[in-house]
């Protein structure tokens, strides 16, 4: 095991060998879902896509909860937002279908705008108390989407928003099944490369703002917020913009999900949905973005692997002893609890998780003034 | 430099300072002592921008300041080592000294001021890739100190450096302030410890319960016996 972590080590540090990985990464990745087609079925490309969009959710409310320290439990919120957003400008609903190329910037920034109206309200509010606040928030957002289709209807309430344009980049719609070079292209494989393309950027928008002056701001803020006013952070404007930047995600997310689907309703966007992508984070490794690309990719596909319980049990036992259904939620669950316990600070922990937090401070109170 | 007039700070209803006067010249090292309790770190936090006033005003170089916010002061100059030295945890020391430049953008000069603050600390220097929450009280206080400089400060409030620190990290944490006003940086100092207090500065406020009770020049002050009787243990 250490001969092995040592050799690992030495070949990372050599930069052929680093060139070699990145080189066969990027090929893996490119081949990804014809392998997983032929390997696994179509279905399990579906998932890959799905994961793709978790990456770009998850990265997001990293920025929130991994680097500004701020918990939000009604992220899924800005994921509506984009998806409703593009659902409403692209379909039959109130008769326009604009390009996506305007929909995913606009979806972005209206997702952004809905992150500074949830921020700014709870500016002065930390931990378990900004937690209920942006809960409520998520769940006044789905409400209104179920609520909104009278007297005027703008949303189709319950029913959702159907026949939602696929993506269209130029003449090339990514509805239809293409052939290039001898591969097929069906939908779930071009809508692959697009969601590839967007998760890549947003890894990429991530670790640089992770090492950039403003994330260090956002440590330094959920570190010791008085100490980080005294360096000159004007505090207000960088946790507004933490909250704006991973609605961003979310909302661009939100905009490939819509046009993946063509179909979106209320019912996708529950706390549950919030809850899941708060556990990619937690679980992946809160504030490192491989942990948290990571813990997307495996809390999308365990439940998923899991619904090959029922099959199992039928050629173990020779009949279904437990529902499948209850039984793939019950091992999801249980692990969940294991890795928690096993690992409590994520699979693959952020560096700055080793250190411990800051001494518990005086509040500010009466007693407190000297 | 700094003219502090009639100033009064509140928590809630309760005041915590009740109107006081307090000057700071340029190039000056004043000292501002008293028990705990007496309104010390509420007044900083009030002149550093981190409480709003009630009443009274503030002036830094001849501007109005009352209620402006810290990161508008600091960009002017006005900087504070907040009490209990305030390091970021899980920020390298390196990391840590580069918030404290946050306000500057001029590259080369930041470096500058890299150097200069791991010459005035050289084991900061050596743990410049360690997680501040890693160091020992003093050398957090250290890096406190030097990160305050990283922002280029005219004035500088210091709240408590020695708390909690080793008789010897005090003396050494004292040497620095010494080290940094001689380099012409003013600084209004907040010590339970009076006597050092009174040693390094020039002059001092004595504070007791939210007002200014006595104040004087340094050598005054302790030969005062007043102030010998309460702050000095004769």
């Amino acid at each position: 095991m250490t001969a092995a972590t040592t050799t690992i080590k030495t070949l990372a540090g050599n930069p052929h060998c680093r060139r070699l990985a990145w080189l066969a990464i990027v090929l893996l990745l490119l081949a990804a879902p014809f392998l997983i087609e032929t390997t696994l079925g179509r279905s399990w490309v579906r998932i890959a896509d799905v994961a793709l969009l978790f990456i770009m959710l998850a990265l997001g409310l990293n920025i929130v909860v991994g680097f500004a320290g701020l918990l939000d439990l009604g992220y899924i919120a800005f994921f509506a937002v984009g998806a409703y957003s593009y659902a409403l400008l692209a379909s039959p609903q109130l008769g326009v279908h604009w390009p996506f190329l305007v929909l995913l910037p606009l979806g972005a920034a209206v997702a952004a705008l809905f992150g500074i109206l949830l921020g700014g309200p709870t500016l002065r509010l930390r931990g378990d108390y900004l937690a209920i606040v942006t809960l409520g928030f998520g769940e006044i957002i789905r409400v209104f989407l179920n609520n909104l289709n009278r007297p005027v209807n703008i949303t189709n309430g319950p029913q959702g928003i159907t026949l939602i344009d696929p993506l269209q980049i130029g003449g090339f719609s990514l509805a239809q099944t293409h052939t290039f070079a001898g591969l097929t292209f069906s939908p779930v494989h071009s809508y692959y490369f697009v969601f590839l393309a967007c998760a890549v950027v947003s890894i990429i928008i991530s670790l640089r703002l992770e090492n950039s002056r403003i994330g260090r701001a956002w440590v330094a803020i959920r570190d010791d917020e008085l100490a980080a006013s005294a360096m000159g952070i004007n505090t207000r404007n960088v946790k507004l913009l933490a909250f704006a930047m991973g609605a961003t995600f979310g909302g661009v997310a939100g905009g490939l999900f819509a046009s993946f689907q063509g179909f979106v309703s209320p019912e996708s966007f529950h706390l549950i949905d919030s809850i899941m992508v708060l556990c990619m984070v937690v679980l992946g490794g809160m504030g490192n973005v491989a942990g948290v690309v990571l813990g997307a990719v495996l809390l999308t596909a365990l439940p998923e692997a899991l619904r090959y319980v029922g099959p199992l049990q039928q050629s173990w036992f020779g009949e279904v002893i437990i529902d499948p259904a209850d039984l793939r939620m019950l091992l999801f669950g249980l692990a969940l609890v294991l890795m928690m316990l096993l690992r409590p600070s994520g699979i693959w922990p952020s560096r700055r998780r080793h250190v411990a937090g800051p001494p518990a401070k005086e509040t500010e109170a009466p007693s407190a003034a000297r | 430099m700094l003219k502090v007039r009639q100033l009064e700070v509140a928590y809630g209803g309760i005041k915590a300072v009740k109107g006081i006067d307090l000057d700071v010249a340029a190039g000056e090292l004043v000292a501002l002592i008293g028990a705990n309790g007496a309104g010390k770190t509420s007044t900083l936090k009030a002149l550093s921008g981190l409480l709003k006033p009630v009443a009274g005003s503030i002036a830094y170089d001849d501007a109005d300041v009352t209620g402006k916010p810290a990161y508008e002061l600091v960009r002017r100059g006005l900087a504070m080592v907040p009490e209990g030295r305030g390091v970021f945890p899980r920020l390298t020391v390196a990391e840590n000294l580069a918030m404290g430049a946050y306000t500057q953008t001029d590259a080369t000069a930041i470096r500058r001021d890299f150097d200069r603050a791991y010459t005035l600390f050289p084991r900061l220097a050596e743990r410049r890739a360690q997680m501040a929450g890693t160091l020992s009280g003093g050398e957090q206080q250290m890096l406190a100190m030097a990160r305050a400089l990283m922002c280029r400060p005219r004035l500088l409030l210091l709240d408590e450096p020695s708390m909690g620190l080793a008789p010897i990290m005090v003396h050494k944490i004292f040497e620095t302030v010494r080290a940094v006003a001689a380099e012409g940086v003013t600084m209004l100092l907040v010590e339970q410890n009076a006597k050092l207090a009174l040693e390094t500065c020039d002059r001092g406020y004595v504070m007791e319960s939210g007002t200014i009770v006595l104040s004087d020049n340094a050598k005054t002050l302790m030969t005062n016996p007043q102030v010998r009787h309460a702050y000095l243990g004769e």
